[in-house]
């Protein structure tokens, strides 16, 4: 049988509301959040979405979060985070983008970061001359509205 | 909070208690601001694009949380420094500009200077704070409002209810709290707002 990572890169695993989870979870699909979560949430390459009942005290590092219930911790992700209407969200956010719908509840701090760009130049043994820091207003990024 | 009697609508209005903030901070970027208004797009949006870093948090609820809305309830020094430990826990120096609103005038006088004596500590030397106090003086209740960046200059301004203030504020008064910091300037508006620049 072929193992579910390789088999359905689109599927999302859901962890019902009835669950709690204590511990690291690494997800190499989409993870959907509607229970207790304690610990460490990864998924660099996935969407995380922390469903209306969920309850997560845990980093979160992902490609992209949907907050839509409780998060307490810091949460990362390569390109947006999404903190909808009802989301509470008590943590430090670094992003490439974000949207904050009004009613959502937030403290903490924003860190927008330009995504990196991918090279495909093979990385050679001595590393080239380090480029002129880019100042920060350029790798701010952009924030949308929601 | 008691909610208004009748929703009114949002305002815009220019501020210069605001122009003058973001005057100060002008061709800068990188730089570490506090809102307290609670987080919303519009805000985020306009200090992201100015390219600083936001810290968001809305200050007034906090307080609620807290405390409750009375402000009598805001003398505990243990309770005030665990809201201090709770909502100002900052690295001294590290704040580069702090948009406060009109969350000080809530807060019970013994609060109030914990939390002014706390922005002091945690403020960079020469940054600045913005703040709003009602002009109004012997009211019972004050509207507590919703702020919005529309532009650097402008607010979109909504009453979220009428509360208690923690006390009367008036020029004297402000000068005082704000001792510790290098200059207090005042911006008395039509409405009635006096809106206070800061620097530390």
């Amino acid at each position: 049988m072929t193992p579910s990572f390789a088999a359905a890169p689109q599927s999302t695993a859901t962890i019902g509301k009835s669950v709690k989870v204590v511990g690291k979870i690494f997800a190499k699909e989409d993870l959907y959040v509607d229970g207790d979560v304690e610990g460490t949430i990864e998924t660099p390459e996935n969407k995380v979405t922390v469903g209306p009942n969920g309850r997560v005290q845990a980093d979160i590092s992902a490609r992209e979060a949907v907050i839509i219930g409780q998060v307490q911790g810091n949460v990362e992700t390569s390109d947006k985070v999404d903190l909808r209407k009802d989301a509470k969200l008590v943590g430090n956010i670094t992003t490439a983008r974000i949207s904050i719908e009004d009613g959502a509840v937030f403290k903490g701090s924003i860190d927008i970061r330009k995504p990196e760009v991918k090279s495909t130049a093979t990385v050679t043994a001595t590393p080239a001359a380090r480029p002129a820091e880019a100042p920060a207003a350029a790798s701010a990024g952009s924030a949308t509205k929601s | 909070m008691r909610k208004p009697a009748k929703p009114v609508p949002p305002s815009l209005r220019p501020s210069r208690g605001l122009e003058q903030f973001f005057f100060n901070i002008r061709d800068t970027v990188g730089l570490s601001i506090l809102d307290c208004a609670g987080a919303n797009q519009d805000n985020i949006n306009l200090l992201i694009n100015l390219g600083h870093k936001v810290y968001s948090q809305d200050l007034v609820r906090g307080i609620d949380d807290f405390f409750g809305s009375d402000p009598a309830n805001q003398t505990n020094p243990a309770r005030i420094e665990a809201f201090l430990q709770q909502n100002f826990d900052y690295p001294a120096d590290s704040l580069d500009g702090v948009l406060l609103w009109d969350s000080l005038q809530f807060m019970n006088p013994v609060l109030l200077t914990a939390t002014v004596e706390r922005l002091a500590l945690v403020m960079r030397p020469q940054s600045y704070l913005l703040a709003f106090f009602t002009a109004a003086e012997r009211m019972a209740e004050v509207p507590s409002h919703d702020f919005r960046l529309v532009d650097d200059k402008t607010i979109r301004v909504s009453e979220r209810g009428m509360r208690a203030p923690g006390q009367v504020f008036n020029n004297r008064n402000l000068e005082r709290l704000f001792g510790r910091f290098n200059s207090v300037k005042f911006f008395l508006t039509r409405d009635n707002l006096r809106e206070v620049i800061v620097r530390r």
